[in-house]
């Protein structure tokens, strides 16, 4: 059932609850459910975002714009978006949401004890459908965020990015109403990056489930996934926990808190960090201990975003910003032919000998 | 020449002073003009070094053996057998694929039902194969070279056996040869069988675990059968009895056996139990080759004890010092159970689970032979075998027809034949053998000849790159594929410093190279060295006890120096191509098993 309240705490959220949510909000309670270590935070729900609509559209004027448009007119479809964004993005929210996410981030930087606590802020889709999800707005995610009223508007740009160009267009050709159109939004503490990446729990190059490949760098996630830098690669046996095979690129950008104190500032990297691997064999071993939880957790191989903190003590630094299921090579699973039993053991071989299948395949 | 084509047979150039190589093997073994038409690769995993002439009968043999079993018992669907030819010494070889679709599907037939009912019976012909293998081994020992007196003895008359014993000469010398050939059409039995199971195996692992090292696959069937490591187990035995008899001193690097045996000698008590236990521990252990059983001077441990005398020292000082080196078979036995539980259960689908554990439990069904039976067949039968041909030299130095022993190899079997016929023609006559005039300088001359052909180094293959090399046979016992031919085509775009082959266990370490072109050598590895070499055998096991890490020019995962390598934890890259030819003893290298690459640093 879709919860009313503007804000959940991670705390109080689960798998079940993507609705509320959406996928990312869910897992992040999901993952705290299961023992993992999460960096704290709240979802601002997919209900405040109705509710937010309904404020600034009592009319349903919008919707019906929206779903006026044709996906082959380019210049109305460009044109009424970026009027929707500007009305999204400007509008002030309805008193109660805006009260309930203020007070919820006062919370989070009381339970750290820093004032304006630097946060991420990101898009959570609802949408079952990865492809869909990734139109959503999943690239959507504004760093070291500081200050109630920024996070506001923040949670305002998320939204907005619904009515992205790209966005409407695919809702449109998908025949997707705009009525069912929601989106939450995560507001999570950022961790003091001292390394970040992500890992696939298979190879994300031949679809191997017996392995977790790890890329990582100096500084923020966001420089790994924006493929700013070359990362470190690392390949861990599942079955022996061997790395077996190790890559240690020459990281020459990092991503960094801007000094001004928000956002995120592109900068080199020192040069005696720049050839060193960026995390210990024994932080791989635990990222990887954690991956193979969040695994058997959901059942499924997971695609995740991973944090090493500077400031945290070791042992309890090593964070997980997000796990997504895997969804590449679980498409390709589903469409290629699996082996299967033979009626007596050997036919395999009798097959194999006789030229029935080539060798290999 | 073409890229796509190694150098023609008919191009090899002849090697000075090796003149009249020819004469030393049969002549269907040469390489005929039509060959030129045809892919051929050299098999340096059996026949690392120049072929004597007796001892082209290892190729011979076995060809015959191997190639009935696919041609003309089973029926293999897609190739019949395998055919070779000697050139400057070395062993070509090639298999004759069958192309035609109707042909392959006829043979098809016959094949799912003989090799169906090989694979369904297999526990009770494995078993009457051991039984088989026992008393054939028990034959050969039991072959007697006939002593020839001044004049027959008396019970020759009084049994009225009616015929004397020269006759004996050519019947027990067939013996030993026939003996040979039953032997290997016993080895080849099982072998491509046997391989096929694990072939399928492996190739269902490689699909769906494509980062899984190919040790990994070997770990999961690896058998506890313990006759391969028998040897090496008996060593560490005589080192712990050695520790406990307070004799550990006498073990120290560099002595040499005979010295040590007679400082046994002189130790009382203590050495006296010592000597008998080694007496004990030497047959059957000791019938191990230290080459793979081809070649008659690959002498085994009981002929000569330069090997595990090489390792006895190392073995001593780790007792002394409280290390257990008993095989812990039950650790290994978990182990390999767990690891395949775990890929199991990766696996996506409960049907790829079936069909994994159909998959596993026959490679499990076929491993004890394709562990065991080179102990049985290449080394205990065939020590024996050298041992008997070399008695007949004995008697041909002794009436004067070679000047030594180890001579009679360099004579084709039936040259010995021819032989053997002067000695019984001479006996019965009260003539004199012709023979010393005859032989003794075609044996001077061959042993020329084999030294000028040890300098020359064979291309891995000849002839033109073929479309598609995919004969799962030849994959299967050679690990050769299209891949491994592109690797030795590529071999000169390649940086100089830099030798490919299978990563055929784990790790990365520096170290020097100690090249070892022929196995009796083997005294010359030093502590922590990384030995090169044409080929690793099992039977240098304790050697792996020394060295930092193998490398070898051909051989697959499978080879049994992958599986000793595995089990000493130390990293092996096999199947090179060239590392013999590249690397320098002096080297500084790197040796990278997990990715099956060898660095010369300097």
């Amino acid at each position: 059932m879709t919860s009313t309240r503007p804000v959940l705490r991670f705390a109080d959220v689960g798998i079940d609850d993507v609705p509320s949510v959406g996928g990312k909000g869910a897992s992040l309670g999901e993952l705290l459910r299961a023992g993992i270590r999460v960096p704290n935070g709240f979802v601002v729900t997919t209900a405040a975002f109705r509710q937010a609509i309904e404020h600034l559209d009592a009319e349903g004027d919008i919707v019906r714009r929206i779903a006026a448009l044709d996906p082959a007119d380019a210049a109305t479809l460009a044109a009424t978006t970026a009027e929707v964004r500007a009305v999204v993005e400007s509008a002030p929210l309805p008193a109660d949401v805006a009260d309930a996410v203020t007070a919820s981030y006062v919370e989070l930087c009381a339970e750290s004890g820093e004032h304006d606590l630097p946060v991420a802020v990101r898009s959570s889709a609802t949408s079952e459908d990865s492809a869909d999800a990734s139109f959503a707005g999943l690239q959507d995610t504004y760093l070291w965020v500081r200050g109630a009223a920024e996070v506001l508007e923040q949670v305002r740009r998320c939204w907005a990015s619904l009515y992205s160009v790209e966005s409407v267009t695919y809702r449109l050709r998908r025949a997707i109403p705009e009525d069912d159109l929601a989106m939450a939004v995560v507001v999570q503490r950022m961790v003091d990056s001292r390394s970040s990446g992500v890992l696939f729990t298979r190879s994300p190059l031949t679809g191997d489930r017996s392995v977790i490949c790890l890329d990582a760098s100096w500084g923020l996630g966001s420089a790994v996934v924006s493929g700013d830098v070359t990362p470190d690669s690392f390949m861990v046996s599942k079955v022996t926990g061997e790395i077996t095979r190790r890559t240690v690129a020459t990281k020459t950008t990092w991503h960094q808190p801007d000094p001004s104190g928000s956002g995120v500032v592109e900068t080199e990297v020192p040069g005696q960090l720049q050839d060193v691997p960026s995390l210990s064999d024994e932080e791989i071993a635990e990222l990887v201990a954690i991956a193979r939880t969040v695994e058997a957790h959901y059942g499924c191989p997971q695609d995740i975003e991973w944090a090493v903190s500077r400031s945290a003590a070791g042992g309890e630094n090593v964070f997980l910003l997000q796990s997504r299921p895997e969804t590449v090579w679980a498409q390709k699973d589903a469409e290629r032919a699996a082996a299967a039993p033979a009626a007596r053991p050997f036919d395999h071989v009798l097959n194999l000998l006789g030229g029935k299948r080539p060798s290999g395949s | 020449m073409d890229q796509r084509s190694f150098p023609l047979p008919s191009q090899i150039a002849a090697v000075p002073g090796a003149e009249g190589w020819e004469a030393m093997y049969p002549y269907f073994s040469r390489f005929q003009p039509e060959d030129d038409e045809r892919f051929w690769f050299y098999n340096s995993m059996h026949f690392p070094e120049v072929v004597p002439a007796f001892d082209g009968i290892t190729s011979e043999i076995p060809y015959t053996a191997i190639g009935a079993n696919t041609a003309r018992l089973f029926s293999f669907p897609t190739t019949m057998g395998i055919e070779y030819r000697i050139i400057n010494g070395r062993v070509y070889i090639t298999a004759n694929p069958v192309t035609d679709p109707a042909q392959v599907e006829a043979r098809f037939a016959d094949f799912q039902e003989r090799a169906g009912y090989y694979y369904a019976n297999w526990d009770r012909l494995y078993g009457e194969w051991q039984q088989r293998i026992e008393v054939l081994i028990a034959d050969i020992e039991a072959v007697e070279v006939p002593e020839l007196g001044d004049l027959d003895p008396l019970e020759v008359i009084t049994s009225g056996r009616g015929f004397a014993s020269n006759h004996f000469l050519r019947e027990r010398f067939h013996r030993c040869i026939d003996l040979y050939s039953t032997m290997w059409h016993h080895h080849t039995e099982f072998l491509m069988l046997g391989y096929g199971a694990y072939v399928v195996f492996f190739e269902f692992c490689k699909q769906a675990f494509p980062e899984m090292g190919d040790q990994m696959v070997a770990r999961m069937v690896a058998g506890m059968d313990v006759t391969m490591y028998r040897p090496d187990d008996e060593l560490k035995k005589l080192a712990a009895l050695a520790v406990e008899l307070d004799l550990a001193d006498l073990f120290v690097e560099g002595a040499e056996p005979s010295k040590v045996l007679s400082a046994l000698g002189e130790r009382g008590d203590a050495g006296a139990r010592w000597l008998a236990a080694l007496e004990a521990a030497k047959d059957p252990w000791f019938n191990v080759s230290v080459g793979d059983g081809f070649y008659h001077h690959h002498l085994s441990w009981a002929d000569d004890l330069t090997v595990p005398f090489a390792a006895l020292p190392r073995y001593v000082e780790q007792i002394a010092a409280g290390e257990d080196l008993t095989r812990p078979t039950e650790r290994l036995a978990e182990e390999r159970d767990r690891i395949a539980a775990e890929y199991r259960a990766l696996l996506a689908t409960e049907d790829e689970r079936g069909a994994f554990d159909q998959m596993l439990g026959l490679c499990r069904l076929v491993f004890p032979y394709i562990e065991s039976h080179k102990i049985y067949c290449e080394h205990w039968f065939t020590t024996r075998f050298f041992q008997k041909i070399r008695a007949f030299g004995a008697l041909l130095a002794e009436r004067g027809v070679l000047l030594q022993a180890d001579d009679v190899f360099h004579l084709r079997h039936l040259e010995v034949e021819d032989a053997l016929a002067d000695v019984m023609l001479a006996w019965a006559s009260g003539g004199t053998e012709l023979g010393a005039r005859h032989w003794q300088p075609i044996v001077a001359e061959r042993k020329r000849i084999v030294e000028a052909l040890s300098g020359w180094s064979p291309p891995p293959a000849l002839g033109a790159v073929p479309e598609a090399l995919n004969d799962p046979a030849v994959k299967m016992l050679w690990g050769i594929t299209q891949e491994t031919v592109e690797t030795w085509l590529g071999g000169d775009d390649d940086d100089e410093s830099t030798v490919r082959g299978y990563a055929a266990s784990p790790g990365v370490v520096e170290g020097v190279a100690r090249v070892l072109l022929n196995v009796n050598d083997i005294g010359q590895i030093r502590e922590g060295e990384v030995l090169v070499c044409p080929v690793t055998a099992p039977s240098w096991g304790p050697v792996f006890g020394k060295i930092a890490a193998a490398v070898s020019d051909i051989g697959g995962t499978m080879s049994h120096a992958a599986i000793v390598a595995r089990e000493y934890g130390m990293p092996a890259v096999v199947g090179t191509g060239m590392a013999t030819s590249r690397i320098k003893t002096g080297d500084r290298v790197r040796v990278d098993g997990d990715r099956g690459v060898v660095t010369v640093i300097s």
